[in-house]
């Protein structure tokens, strides 16, 4: 407009009268339109860096993640890691998650990944090698690192048992329960727990319980690299002097952060949870 | 030669050049000579029109392209592996197909190549290649299907004259491409895809509805109250990649010269009417004439030309189809 101003403050001066070519006119409107336009999707595009950027939405990304940044660069958003998933623990992500739309993420309290599918079908799933290829068997993965991070609500800190089923009825989290059946997943809210103490992380955990699988002679998949070669949890006595059995979940190197520990703890909030930004590598 | 520059020029965004003289061949400028003297009235041209109502080419693209995404939806659900994954890529009984633009951004964000990537890129490449390369955009995409119907309701509003159409420069889209490609470069975050209707819709198709599309839902009211198809034909750098594609490919729309009347609906009812440049009585410079790479083959001038003059070719194959 203030071009427009000037152009004509000009013809005035030379008092001619003012020649408009409307051509020439139009022709610079489009051109001016056509950057406003560029301006527009440009910066609607570029708002995307801001949840990123301030980071509004850490997400505990599946299993061969690569590293955030290059996760983020390498995902086609295409979510076959999703298709594949035998208990659908991967999800993708909205628009608030700028240019993290539409890659995939687990949210562990809500459904953990249980790594039952023995092969990393994610992994094997994923076109491009944001979940990188060249990991195998379970135990290598890290997606992050669990930590008790509310020792007051743990019920085995407490010295408590649990009794009943794990959570709220509208918690339909799935758990492939191989004692009851390999290959179909069971909601863990359907399943009755009696225990003395409550070591529900441990015996939900993916890495213990191939563990004890490959003690008792039957590796997962009937193959021996699957066995994991460092634990990932284990209940340690603490004495306080007060007379209750205590027992501290403590995590191990060899967790993976899979998350199925959040997903089945009973308390609420969840008295473990996963550290997205550390691995065993890190802590 | 010609056609190629011509055809690449127009898609970059140069408007249509019209042809010289020694352009033309004898046999047309025979054509044009004696379309000079001959006078083709108004109600010749309604009577044509009043006897050729076609929607055949419109209707199996529609079929095509609902056909297309449901696949991806039934795969899914009924965990068939037929055609899993999304637009952006996918797997098509196992084997790997990657969007071509999808797979460039992430190319050029992870400076990585991996052997499935390339395998599905040179894949989609060449079904394209045979294709139309644009085909992609009006029998496949999503995004196109709905901003037809935001086309019929903004030309509504043009004829009822309560809004304006807004047009930009074609090459507009041609800078895009070239700021996404180096966003993707410099950033190392695939920009484009956040942005993209087609990811976004072909996602929500399949794996449930999101939040992201409130943004194509207002890519849809601008081109309803501001510029018609402004996405397809000034933004969307998927489509100038399959433009690319499309300048080599041999399925292409021909425009035969002889008993058109030149009355121009064909161009009205197409996304990219510069490429029907040859329509115009006296621009073609063969009997003959193929349509330009931007051409997305999507078949309204051919279902809504009563005389034939429009139709589909497969170069090398003419008779087949």
């Amino acid at each position: 407009m203030s071009d427009d101003q000037h152009d004509s403050d000009k013809t005035a001066a030379k008092t001619e009268p003012p020649v408009v070519n409307r051509r020439k006119q139009q022709e610079r409107r489009l051109v001016l339109r056509s950057l406003m336009l560029a301006a527009g999707v440009i910066g609607v595009s570029a708002m995307g860096y801001i949840p990123v950027a301030r980071s509004w939405n850490p997400r505990l990304r599946p299993p061969g993640a690569l590293e955030e940044s290059e996760f983020l660069a390498s995902c086609i958003k295409c979510g076959q890691c999703v298709q594949v998933c035998p208990v659908e623990a991967i999800k993708l992500a909205d628009i608030m998650d700028g240019f993290g739309v539409g890659v995939p993420y687990v949210d562990a309290r809500a459904q953990a990944c249980d790594f039952s599918c023995d092969g990393l079908q994610c992994i094997l799933a994923c076109p491009t090698g944001a979940l990188s290829h060249s990991l195998n068997y379970p135990a290598e993965i890290r997606m992050g690192f669990a930590r008790l991070d509310r020792p007051d609500l743990c019920l085995a800190m407490l010295g408590k048992g649990f009794q009943g089923k794990i959570r709220g009825p509208e918690f339909d989290g799935l758990f492939r329960y191989s004692e009851i059946d390999r290959w179909k997943p069971q909601r863990v809210h359907d399943q009755e727990f009696d225990l003395e103490v409550c070591d529900l992380c441990v015996r939900h955990c993916p890495i213990e319980i191939r563990i004890a699988q490959c003690e008792a002679g039957e590796p997962p998949s009937g193959d021996v690299n699957q066995c994991p070669p460092r634990h990932a949890i284990e209940l340690q006595a603490e004495d306080r002097g007060d007379g209750r059995m205590r027992m501290r979940p403590v995590v191990l190197d060899g967790c993976v952060g899979c998350g199925a520990c959040e997903m089945v703890c009973p308390t609420e909030p969840a008295a473990i949870v996963i550290d997205i930004e550390s691995t065993v590598e890190r802590v | 030669m010609n056609f190629f520059k011509e055809s690449l020029l127009q898609l970059l965004g140069r408007a249509p050049s019209k042809p010289k003289a020694d352009d033309f061949t004898p046999a047309v400028k025979q054509i044009h000579f004696y379309k000079r003297g001959e006078k083709v009235s108004l109600e010749e041209i309604r009577a044509e029109h009043m006897g050729h109502h076609s929607h055949k080419w419109r209707n199996r693209r529609w079929a095509t392209l609902v056909i297309v995404n449901l696949l991806f939806v039934v795969s899914y659900y009924f965990d068939v592996q037929l055609l899993e994954g999304a637009l952006t890529a996918s797997r098509f009984v196992g084997f790997h197909m990657a969007d071509l633009n999808s797979a460039l951004q992430v190319m050029l964000a992870f400076k990585h190549v991996v052997l499935n990537l390339l395998i599905g890129t040179v894949t989609i490449f060449i079904l394209w290649l045979l294709l139309g390369g644009r085909s992609f955009c009006s029998w496949v995409c999503p995004y196109h299907l709905l901003a037809e119907f935001a086309e019929k309701i903004h030309l509504w509003l043009v004829q009822r004259k309560l809004i304006k159409n807004h047009e930009f420069h074609r090459g507009v889209r041609t800078a895009f491409y070239v700021i996404f490609a180096l966003l993707a470069l410099a950033t190392g975050y695939t920009v484009f895809e956040t942005i993209s209707p087609t990811g976004i819709l072909s996602r929500a198709i399949i794996y449930g509805a999101t939040l992201a599309l409130g943004w194509v839902a207002f890519l849809l009211l601008f081109e309803i109250f501001v510029s018609q198809r402004a996405w397809c034909r000034y933004v969307c750098p998927i489509g100038m990649t399959y433009g690319v594609v499309g300048l080599f490919s041999p399925l292409r729309v021909v425009y035969n010269v002889e008993s058109c009347k030149h009355e121009g609906e064909c161009r009205k009812v197409c996304l990219v009417p510069h490429v029907l440049d040859p329509v115009i009585k006296g621009r073609a410079t063969d009997v003959n004439v193929p349509i330009g790479a931007d051409c997305t083959r999507c078949g309204l001038c051919i279902d809504t030309c009563p005389t034939g003059s429009l139709r589909y070719e497969f170069k090398g194959l003419n008779k087949v189809l």
